[in-house]
């Protein structure tokens, strides 16, 4: 990861607290939601640092979210934690886009204790790119990363013990996939290991 | 022969001691067997008294209120497949519960039940007694090694640390109630368990009160050290369910599980026999010197039969509240024929004759009976201690008092003779 | 078999039995403090935890998978069937997400009898981890007293609803029944009913001597390691974080009551104890004042038969009884879910295990794993 763009950083001088509306219950809502332009302090510092590489910063249904460009991974999750307080690492996800070029959207949840504020970091990556492990910056996306690949096939780079979490170690495929049936099964994983001809 | 067997009933020592052959193997075939009975009403009282203090009813199906669930369990026990894992040596998980079980009821060969009875009276009957209860760490440590398992092996290490640590406080609070007994004119004390008991006859007092509060420290230090000893809760720790699943006898099932159940019981009731014999004056009535003459020695001997009247009561109460429904007419009629049995005893117990001989044994129940419902009592209220406590419990807590008391026991036992 | 590696077990492979004084032992998945199905790979030095491994999936379901593949409506009683003894927390926040996907919001009356039977459900769910708990740590007795208590709290569960356990009690947009008759005395004689049996447990342990030896310095985690691991609930609050969700982002009707945040200072089993203790008591205060003023009105917000949410993503938590449980919900227009992620905090929690019993004796790893609060059909979903 490029140090230098580190270096011109100016520190966050007073999180802006007000310009993220974050209230779930908001007062009045427009008939059809539509994500808006996300503007804030955060992300105008984000922009500042990485130009482009902030593809969306949007607020949809109050939640927001913010695609970014897989490159700048995970630098930028290192500077949301240390520089915008981010602390807390609620979850991180993935979703299948068979359709898509780049098939799946990861996505990390933060939230931070001290603006009282959840975001949604959001990449773009194609089938069998590897994403670098966010495990030095929250241990908790050990387990999480784990999940998302038994679950999803996207291999994380740097994670100290990348295996299958909630499957059995040596099942092909992975079920949250859409190509993935909802019956479909790993029979010969079942026939060897529980002796029987098929789990249905 | 006839000869033989009369001649006994003249002596006033134990068959041991008369060296009769006969009647020492009759009391050990009813102590045997008062044993066995006393460890199936122990199981039944257990699940009851448990159930009860934790709002449920524990087991009701089996005979009425469950009466006949112990019979029911041992003969499931009995009739269970046999299982032996397949890494176990065979040799030695064959030995060691039967090392258990013959250590639990060897030490009943001194228990006094009575001034005579009893199978027979040492001169090192304490020390015999402790002895011989202590080899039962033996069996559990081979039956956790024969196992070849873990969960077995720690919870036998465990034991056996737990064992060796706790039997030095016990050791000497017992030595300290031994001391005791040499506080007559001639100075000499005994280790004989009919003499002891004699000698707090002879001093008038139980050891618990004596030099009050320190005959009660030390009581205290053997009470806490002999639930300890005897793996139960809260010190259960060989076999904390919770963390080794059974400890020593996780692979143990059918008959010899049933053999090490057996074992457990009857040491409890080994270990509460001590204290009782030590401390609560053995087989003597409450206040043999304070409430004494014809009048009270006839309320107190009409205690025994009073007590099983009573039980019957409840016994024939219980009949009335059964449920009126033809599916419990045989439950009813059990129940009554129960009741009917428990009060034929007491009634028994209220022939002179009976009721003369019948008294000692009576008292020294009883009290036995009371450590019996203290240690379900524990049970239903401690939590469990953690390895390092237990252990700093023992070393920490109970060796010095037991220690302190000891010595000033002592130096009292010098000073006031 | 193609046993599951476990890096503790590949490192002991190269040696002997006799070799080391460590030992590698397998907790579970059948065992009677595992709480489930889980399996916890110890290396023990005596009885010294060197280190832990969790296995955990052999209740996993696939419930993601299966939402993908059903209408939102059909998905709302499988989210039950996740943390099974806190089933109508479950369900409130499933409702919840979708509710904030379809951009409906559910009538206040609503909104009450959600708090009410979420709080209650708290209160079941605190009472199911005493008696567990306190069973691990060797008081079999307090297990009854919760397990008779909890019983009460079913029976409103099923007079509402029909079901006790997996309670399918609410719906997207609000509830699908009406108060019964009574509801309302049934509640406050509930809390008539239970306020004394909370201090009876309290009688039981809190100054029980074994108990605060057993708990008192067991399994400590620090306000930075929770956050750092994404421990929530309970847990994070005992370890001094005044941090709950029912007041930082309120939903339901949360903001409308009263309530304290109970905190801890030490992080340690005891405290954490103490911290579930105090919540049951605040559960109890929220009942009280939402029982009393249920709004009138409807109880189903407007929403369509057919849902079929604008395209979009929503995340959305609550703060169920043993942390966030969060929602992840993302929609293509149609009427199944896109894709559904579920943020169980049993998850999340329990990877905290290894950290807080590194160290400890093997008794504490059963004092924690009881303390963490753990429900394997949640973890494993």
């Amino acid at each position: 990861m490029p140090e230098e763009t580190k270096a011109p950083t100016p520190p966050p001088s007073g999180p802006p607290k007000a310009a993220a509306p974050h209230a779930p219950a908001a007062p009045a809502k427009p008939a059809g939601p539509t994500p808006e332009p996300w503007s804030s302090g955060l992300v105008t510092t984000l922009k500042r640092q990485y130009g482009s590489g902030i593809r969306e910063a949007s607020t949809y249904l109050g939640q927001n979210y913010m695609v970014v460009d897989s490159s700048l991974i995970p630098e930028l999750l290192q500077v949301l934690r240390d520089q915008e307080q981010f602390d807390y690492c609620v979850d991180i996800t993935a979703v299948h886009y068979p359709q898509r070029e780049k098939q799946f959207d990861l996505i990390w949840i933060l939230y931070s204790f001290a603006r009282n504020q959840r975001i949604r970091v959001k990449i773009m990556i194609a089938d069998g790119e590897v994403v670098p492990s966010s495990v030095s910056i929250w241990p908790t996306a050990n387990w999480l990363e784990r999940e998302v690949y038994d679950m999803f096939g996207i291999r994380f780079e740097g994670h100290p013990d990348l295996k299958r979490i909630l499957l059995p170690e040596g099942w092909k495929g992975h079920p949250l996939r859409k190509d993935y049936g909802i019956i479909q099964q790993d029979n010969e994983w079942v026939q060897i290991n529980l002796g029987i001809e098929s789990g249905q | 022969m006839l000869d033989y067997i009369t001649s006994y009933l003249k002596s006033d020592t134990t068959p041991g001691q008369a060296g009769n052959f006969f009647w020492a193997f009759v009391y050990i075939l009813l102590i045997f067997l008062g044993l066995s009975v006393a460890v199936i009403a122990m199981n039944w009282l257990e699940r009851k008294i448990l159930a009860h203090m934790q709002v449920r009813l524990g087991p009701m199906r089996v005979g009425p209120h469950g009466l006949l669930q112990p019979i029911a369990d041992a003969l499931k026990l009995l009739i269970k497949e046999d299982i032996m894992p397949a890494e176990a040596d065979p040799v030695v998980f064959w030995i060691a519960p039967l090392i258990v079980v013959i250590t639990a009821f060897t030490v009943f060969i001194v228990v006094p039940f009575g001034p005579t009875h009893a199978v027979t009276d040492m001169n090192i009957g304490v020390l015999f007694m402790l002895g011989v209860s202590s080899l039962s760490v033996l069996g559990i440590v081979t039956a956790g090694w024969a196992s070849n398992s873990h969960y077995p092996l720690i919870g036998a290490l465990r034991s056996s640390a737990q064992m060796v640590s706790y039997e030095i406080a016990m050791g000497l609070a017992v030595i300290s109630a031994v001391l005791m007994t040499s506080l007559n004119t001639d100075g000499t004390g005994t280790l004989s368990m009919i003499g002891i008991v004699q000698a707090q006859q002879a001093q008038q007092t139980w050891f618990i009160f004596k030099f009050f509060p320190l005959g009660l420290i030390a009581f205290f230090v053997f009470a806490v050290a002999m639930v300890a000893e005897t793996n139960r809760a809260p010190f259960d720790l060989p076999e904390a369910e919770s963390e080794l699943t059974a400890g020593f006898h996780t692979e143990y099932s059918g008959f010899r599980w049933s053999l090490f159940f057996l074992a457990e019981y009857s040491a409890m009731i080994a270990v509460s026999s001590i204290a009782v014999t030590l401390w609560l004056g053995g087989w003597m009535r409450p206040f043999p010197h304070w409430l004494t003459g014809e009048t009270w020695d006839l309320v107190f001997s009409l205690f025994p039969g009073v007590t099983f009247v009573l039980l019957a009561l409840i016994t024939f109460y219980s009949t009335i509240r059964m449920p009126k429904h033809p599916y419990f007419r045989v439950q009813t009629i059990g129940l009554a024929g129960f009741g009917a049995v428990l009060g034929l005893i007491g009634l028994l117990l209220f022939v002179p004759p009976v009721r003369d001989r019948i008294q000692d044994i009576y008292w020294f129940a009883v009290k036995v009976a009371g450590f019996m419902y203290l240690y379900i009592w524990y049970r239903g209220t401690f939590p469990r201690y953690r390895f390092d406590q237990l252990m700093k419990v023992g070393w920490k807590v109970l060796l010095p008092i037991g220690l302190g008391v000891l010595i000033v026991t002592g130096i009292l036992g010098v000073v006031l003779s | 078999m193609t046993e599951r590696s476990s890096h503790l077990e590949l490192e002991q492979a190269d040696k002997t039995y006799l070799d080391s004084n460590e030992l590698i032992i397998n907790m579970g998945p059948q065992h009677p403090a595992t709480h489930g199905v889980l399996r916890v790979i110890l290396k023990l030095d005596g009885e010294k935890v060197l280190g832990t491994e969790c296995v955990i999936g052999y209740l996993h379901r696939g419930v993601e998978k299966i939402a993908e593949n059903r209408t939102y409506t059909m998905f709302n009683p499988y989210v039950d069937r996740m943390d099974y003894v806190a089933a109508v927390s479950n369900g409130l926040g499933y409702c919840e997400a979708v509710e904030k996907l379809l951009n409906v919001e559910a009538p206040s009356r609503a909104k009450y009898i959600r708090v009410i039977l979420t709080e209650l459900n708290r209160l079941a769910s605190h009472m199911l981890w005493l008696g567990t708990h306190a069973l691990d740590i060797g008081a079999i007795t307090p297990l009854f007293y919760t397990f008779r208590d909890r019983e009460e709290i079913l029976k409103i569960f099923e007079k509402y609803c029909g079901a006790r356990l997996t309670t399918h009690a609410f719906r997207i947009g609000g509830c699908q029944y009406e108060t019964y008759d009574g509801f309302e005395e049934d509640v406050t004689k509930f809390l008539k009913f239970v306020t004394p049996k909370i201090d009876e447990y309290e009688q039981l342990l809190t100054t029980n001597r074994i108990w605060v030896e057993r708990t008192r310095g067991v399994g400590v985690i620090s306000a930075a390691d929770c956050k750092a691991l994404g421990v929530t609930g309970p847990v994070l609050r005992a370890s001094g974080v005044k941090w709950d969700l029912r007041k930082a982002q309120p939903y339901a009707a949360y903001s409308d009551f009263d309530f304290e945040i109970p905190t801890g200072q030490s992080g340690d089993t005891y405290d954490r104890y103490l911290v579930r203790m105090q919540e049951m008591r605040q559960s109890l205060r929220i009942i009280e004042q939402a029982v009393g003023k249920i709004p009138d009105g409807p109880i189903m917000a407007k929403v369509p038969k057919v849902m079929k949410p604008p395209v979009g993503e929503v995340y959305h938590s609550i703060e169920a009884p043993k942390g966030e449980l969060g929602y992840f919900i993302v929609s293509d227009g149609s009427t199944q879910p896109y894709r559904v992620r579920v943020r169980p905090p049993s998850f999340v929690n329990l990877q905290a295990l290894d950290q807080m019993v590194r160290g400890q004796l093997v008794a504490d790893v059963i004092a924690v794993i009881g303390t963490l609060d753990i429900v394997l059909g949640e973890v494993d979903r």
